[in-house]
């Protein structure tokens, strides 16, 4: 056979296979979103928290802040959702896979948040809050007026550089059995037999859902590398 | 006779084992213009960094129209206000930076009206208007929807200027507001002090700009090593210094 | 109830030893390929870029365990069949080109385009330029970014265990089943990947507090 005679019988497969395989796909990419999305939401939420921690006036505050960013750097993700999945079992608590698996990335994701919130924060010059204390700001006047609208458009890439983290390691939840769409995969080239098709559509999905976050996160990235002068 | 009113006492600063200030008086009574001149290093910059309690003094009082800053009396301690206690106090009193620092995510009309309308509480239409009247008085109002990094040193300074008057200040200090500014650009900021001067207003100019502190101030002070070395009438301190360490830093000047 | 810790350790440790090799042999390809890739990118070769551009953009926003799982589940539809290593190493790697690639670009552009203009002028050629000029500079803007992306390697090994690598995480999948010490287990694990990951932590830190010193 030539090669191209082989490719046309490879994707000839798929016609013949897709609507078998798009419902259970469908259903795993809405899971999948799910998992990114309320991951994320936890993640922004603790991320700002510990940032806050991180900026505090209290040194224990600020000491275990740190301490979270630097394990949340330094333990893989797939390592936190064994242990929230399978690791408090002994312990009683038994949570389902896509709960375990929102929380475990969420704390995950929180570490890097935490560090790009701080960033930004501190990217302003000191001059910048003296000033707006020397005006008769309160602090969260200061905050609020003059280092969060700076500190956001420092931060909006970078976050959307996590989204696009979460979503990739949202992949990981298949491996304690969260019905996304690593799972579906799985389950489906294991019964057809066609490994590479499946899995193949498994990352046409992802980087079709990354592809524009990606390019929105390149495209701010443009945008502030031209600095807050630029703006129209 | 009526207190000062700005009142300086006994004012302290360290810097961890450092003192760079070791107890500075100063008072000045309303319309005055001070000028404080001294080499680099001598504590001018400390010292309304410490009115304005952007920097906490080791000792010593401020009182600004009878009202002690930054502290107030428990019992017969002084003890230090928080940062949102010290806010209504800084509103009464306009700090113009050296180094500007405007808000770059603002325009130059957002600069000017974020205090009126977000400290005074006023309508953000009013507030804009004052803005707007303030951007004029320095020449400003030209560039109103700019973002301040579109500006020239010499423009950024009058846009803080107009920062500083929208708070319609008791007092406004003054940092070197022209030693960070190119030459040719100090000549148009300096002219607007000299215009709010002639209107009367209360200020404290830090300057390396002896000639213009001759010409506008009432009092001229000279520092050195932390310390008011001597305080009087511009004819007095600088033609005619009592002093040799004034002398010697006027004759390094060229005398103006 | 501690008395087999010793034992786990001795068992993640040897673990340890394949997370660490399967990082770098991922680590070997990736900043080759990725060298290799950027160094395309500034070519004038037609299609050079749009190329340059696909390959990052596709292997960047694949999940590594999906390109991992092609490389060594799919792959066996055609009639390769990788061991589980060897198929750690060349899926992260091939991942890993995307990222590096992406920091030696900004490597090179770091460097102001003068300076080849300089090196010309003396009668350099555009390699020797690269060699003697563009390099040594941009190796100073990259590291800091190698370095985070080495640690970001350190942790994506953990798939490996998705296809019975006998690295760290997948030993002690097989401990958890020998005893009911699970938390015990897991907490070990993610102390041993802190304890890789976080030498090259601290010297990102170092290199980014220099950085700053500079600017
Ligand atoms: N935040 C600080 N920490 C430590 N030392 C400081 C700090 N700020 C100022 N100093 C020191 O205090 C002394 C007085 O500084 P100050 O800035 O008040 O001088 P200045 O008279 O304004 O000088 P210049 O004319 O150069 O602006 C200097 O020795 C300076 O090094
Ligand atoms: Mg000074």
């Amino acid at each position: 056979m030539s090669l191209l005679a082989e490719l046309q019988a490879f994707f000839a497969v798929y016609a013949l296979k897709w609507p078998e395989w798009s419902g259970p796909m469908g259903r795993a990419v809405i899971v999948t979103l799910q998992i990114t999305a309320l991951a994320y939401a936890l993640g922004l939420v603790v991320g700002l928290v510990v940032a806050l921690g991180r900026l505090s006036r209290n040194p224990f505050l600020r000491r275990a802040a740190a301490v979270y960013v630097e394990v949340a750097r330094g333990v893989p993700a797939l390592v936190v959702l064994f242990l929230i999945y399978y690791g408090l079992v002994p312990l009683g608590v038994v949570l389902d896979a896509v709960p375990a698996a929102v929380i475990g990335l969420g704390l995950s994701a929180g570490g890097y948040v935490a560090e790009i919130v701080r960033a930004g924060i501190g990217a302003t010059h000191r001059g910048q809050r003296e000033a707006g204390a020397s005006i008769g700001l309160t602090p969260l006047g200061v905050y609020r007026f003059i280092l969060i609208p700076q500190a956001a458009r420092i931060a909006l890439p970078p976050l959307v550089g996590v989204l696009i983290a979460v979503l990739k390691d949202s992949s990981l939840a298949s491996l304690i059995s969260a019905p996304d769409i690593m799972l579906r995969a799985k389950d489906i080239s294991s019964s057809d037999f066609l490994p590479l098709h499946i899995l193949l559509v498994a990352g046409a999905l992802y980087f079709v859902l990354a592809l524009p976050l990606s390019a929105a996160a390149s495209a701010l990235e443009r945008r502030m590398s031209r600095g807050l002068k630029s703006r129209p | 006779m009526t207190d000062p009113l700005l009142k300086i006492e006994g004012l302290r600063k360290s810097f961890g084992a450092l003192e760079v200030l070791h107890g500075v008086d100063l008072a000045l009574d309303q319309s005055r213009k001070v000028a404080i001149i001294g080499p680099s290093g001598s504590g001018k910059t400390t010292i309304l960094r410490c009115v304005n309690y952007l920097e906490v003094p080791t000792g010593g009082h401020v009182w600004l129209d009878g009202e002690l800053i930054g502290e107030k009396r428990v019992g017969d301690r002084f003890v230090h206000l928080s940062e949102r206690e010290l806010a209504p106090q800084r509103r009464e009193m306009g700090f113009v930076f050296q180094n500007f620092y405007l808000w770059p995510h603002l325009t130059v009309l957002e600069n000017v009206a974020l205090g009126p309308w977000r400290v005074q509480g006023m309508a953000r239409r009013e507030a804009m208007d004052l803005a707007e009247t303030m951007l004029d008085k320095v020449h400003m109002g030209h560039k109103r929807d700019e973002y301040p990094e579109r500006l020239s040193g010499g423009q950024q300074q009058r846009v803080g200027m107009a920062r500083a008057l929208a708070q319609q200040p008791k007092v406004i200090l003054f940092d070197e507001p022209t030693s960070a500014l190119d030459p040719e650009l100090v000549g148009e900021v300096l002219s607007v002090i000299q215009e709010l001067a002639a209107e009367g207003r209360t200020m404290i100019l830090v300057t390396h700009e002896i000639r213009f502190a001759r010409d506008v101030a009432d009092v001229v002070v000279f520092m050195d090593g932390g310390r008011i070395v001597e305080q009087g009438p511009p004819a007095a301190v600088i033609d005619d210094p009592r002093h040799e360490r004034t002398r010697r830093f006027l004759g390094q000047l060229g005398r103006g | 109830m501690f008395e087999r810790v010793p034992y786990y350790i001795g068992v993640l440790l040897k673990g340890a030893t394949v997370t660490v090799g399967i990082t770098l042999g991922a680590l070997a390809i990736a900043l080759a390929l990725g060298l290799a890739l950027a160094v395309l990118r500034t070519t004038r070769l037609p299609l050079a870029r749009p190329f340059v551009r696909s390959w990052v953009e596709v292997f960047r926003d694949i999940p590594p365990l999906t390109q991992l799982f092609i490389i060594y589940f799919g792959l066996t539809y055609v009639g390769i069949r990788l061991d589980p290593f060897t198929a750690a190493v060349v899926g992260l790697g091939l991942n890993g080109s995307a990222y590096c690639a992406e920091i030696f670009r900004s490597g090179f552009s770091a460097v102001h385009h003068g300076q080849r203009e300089a090196a010309a002028s003396i009668g350099m050629t555009p390699m020797r330029a690269m060699r003697f000029v563009v390099f040594p500079q941009a190796f100073r803007v990259t590291l800091p970014p190698l370095a985070n992306y080495a640690i970001g390697l350190i942790k994506d090994t953990a798939v490996a265990s998705a296809v019975a690598a006998p690295e760290i995480l997948f030993r002690a999948r097989n401990l958890t089943s020998e005893t009911f010490e699970t938390p015990l287990i897991y907490l070990l694990v993610a102390i041993l990947y802190f304890c890789l990951t976080f030498p090259i932590a601290r010297l990102v830190d170092r290199l980014e507090a220099r950085r700053k010193a500079w600017a």
